[in-house]
């Protein structure tokens, strides 16, 4: 199995939504994040002083998927999240030892 | 006084003591989520602090006869034989006595501990606004009986305010990472609902000036809502043509910039020259903000940039566009040849600057030397709302 992690712009999460939807995805867990990349800060002005704001707000992503499943998801976010400007995000695979479904006790891909 | 008139002080009375928690969200918007709570109970507090000071004593050394011109007496301690109209003249100048030090707080945010500011706001309310206000507002003052005028305060309130940030800042210093970090303002809608708020009670502050629902009331409200309304234009015109972007600080600061000038000349001037006024000071202000990072002050959220050169862009400006025919209390200025007059105003202006600034610093370097003046440096880093009051303005998770 493999844990799915992207950074994605907050203005494409229902895009990359949808399109994990469309190729089977059953649950993703998103929170909101800060960050830099390439893209670097971003420069905001008040009463004339400028100022640089060295994290950028963007959405982190997880999905947990079977091993099979990974590349398909992968090209899904990479489908829906790009815009072709700098600053659209990063997608890493992670291996994942076990997955537990709480209720019922399922392990593995069962737990999906 | 007619009924009407005492209706209408009253309730710009009220409209006074209103700008003070909307000067509270004004600048609360403007500092970070960790200390909006530090910031808004500053200003709050403030009328608690002051209102018992005016009452006790304060407003006996600001009204109470003339030694010499520089300060009233102590007859009337805890506002002994005052009453009726008197006490209705009491309460309209106590709201004035309440905004001025709360100004004042902006200068020092995000930094300066809560004990500090009680002790600091209690001696300046004692001391050094009832000399002022002595000065410009009582008829036996020097400055007043001198001929120089103060509508509302641009010299009472604004200058008086500015320059004793000012001071404050320099026993203070800055916040940390001042200069070299982005230090934002995290709700610029409650910055412009607090602009907004000060807007709508300035014409309490203003037009209640005439202490009298008459024509000078009158103008004195249209003066204003002019003044603040091509201030706000000036400063977000300056802005856009310098940075590329109009934005709604710029609007909120210059509307205020604006509503300080014409403070000292809102019932001495025709709406035409508040047109002027109003322009200049938007325009002014928000070159005067940039000053702080040039001579390196941290005075936080620019009480300097906009209360003290408004203040004096005003009081200045008075000295030029003052018609008798509009006030006869008031003498001509340079336009309709009144050079004395003009002449007068400035040097009332450097006099304000020189007196409160050196009594405002001796009573900051006082507090420092006894219980202290600013927060630890934990207590910087992690919060004046929680380190100081255990309180949070924002619970996101229950």
């Amino acid at each position: 199995m493999k844990l799915v992690i992207a950074f994605v712009k907050p203005f494409k999460l229902d895009e990359v939504r949808d399109e994990l939807k469309a190729v089977g995805t059953t649950g993703m867990s998103v929170s909101e994040v800060r960050g830099f990349g390439r893209q670097s800060g971003q420069t905001e002005v008040y009463r004339g002083a400028e100022y640089e704001a060295d994290f950028v707000p963007k959405v982190r992503m997880e999905v947990l998927v079977a091993d099979e499943q990974a590349a398909e998801v992968v090209d899904a976010i990479r489908r829906a999240a790009r815009t072709g400007e700098i600053g659209d995000g990063k997608i890493a695979v992670l291996p994942v030892e076990d997955v537990v479904r709480i209720r019922t006790g399922e392990r593995g891909t069962d737990a999906l | 006084m007619s009924p009407g008139d005492i209706a209408f002080v009253l309730l710009s009375s009220a409209l006074v003591l209103f700008m003070t928690p909307g000067l509270a969200l004004f600048y609360g918007g403007m500092v970070r989520s960790k200390n909006i709570l530090n910031m808004l109970l500053k200003n709050f507090f403030t009328i608690s602090i002051v209102t018992v000071v005016w009452v006790l004593i304060g407003y006996s050394l600001a009204f109470d006869g003339s030694v010499g011109g520089i300060i009233g007496r102590f007859g009337r301690f805890g506002l002994s034989g005052v009453e009726g109209e008197e006490l209705l003249f009491m309460v309209f100048q106590m709201m004035f006595a309440i905004i001025t030090p709360a100004l004042i707080s902006g200068a020092v945010a995000e930094r300066m501990k809560f004990s500090g500011w009680v002790a600091f706001t209690s001696l300046w309310a004692l001391i050094v606004y009832p000399i002022v206000a002595h000065w410009g507002f009582n008829a036996d003052g020097w400055m007043f009986a001198w001929g120089v005028r103060d509508f509302a305060g641009g010299l009472v309130v604004h200058i008086n305010a500015g320059i004793a940030a000012l001071a404050l800042v320099f026993v203070l210093g800055p916040r940390r990472g001042f200069g070299k970090e982005a230090i934002r303002p995290h709700s610029l809608p409650l910055t412009l609902l607090g602009a907004g708020i000060l807007w709508f009670g300035w014409f309490g502050f203003n037009a209640g000036s005439a202490f009298a629902a008459d024509g000078i009331a009158i103008n004195a409200f249209v003066t204003t809502q002019i003044g603040a309304a091509l201030a706000a234009m000036g400063w977000v015109l300056a802005e856009w043509r310098k940075t590329g972007y109009p934005t709604t600080l710029g609007a909120a600061s210059g509307a205020v910039a604006g509503l300080v000038a014409i403070t000292p000349a809102a019932g001495f001037v025709t709406p035409l020259a508040a047109i002027a006024i109003g322009l200049v000071a938007g325009v002014v202000c928000f070159w005067a903000v940039s000053l702080k990072f040039r001579f390196n002050f941290d005075d936080s959220l620019d009480v300097v940039g906009i209360h003290l050169v408004g203040g004096m862009v005003g009081s200045v400006l008075l000295g030029v566009f003052a018609s008798q025919a509009v006030n006869g209390g008031v003498a001509d200025g340079l336009l309709l040849g009144g050079v004395g007059f003009f002449f007068k105003q400035l040097a009332a202006v450097g006099v304000v600057i020189v007196f409160s600034l050196v009594a405002s610093y001796l009573l900051a370097r006082l507090v420092e030397a006894t219980i202290g003046l600013r927060a630890t440096q934990d207590q910087e880093i992690e919060g004046l709302d929680i380190s100081l009051h255990e309180e949070r303005a924002y619970v996101l998770t229950d």
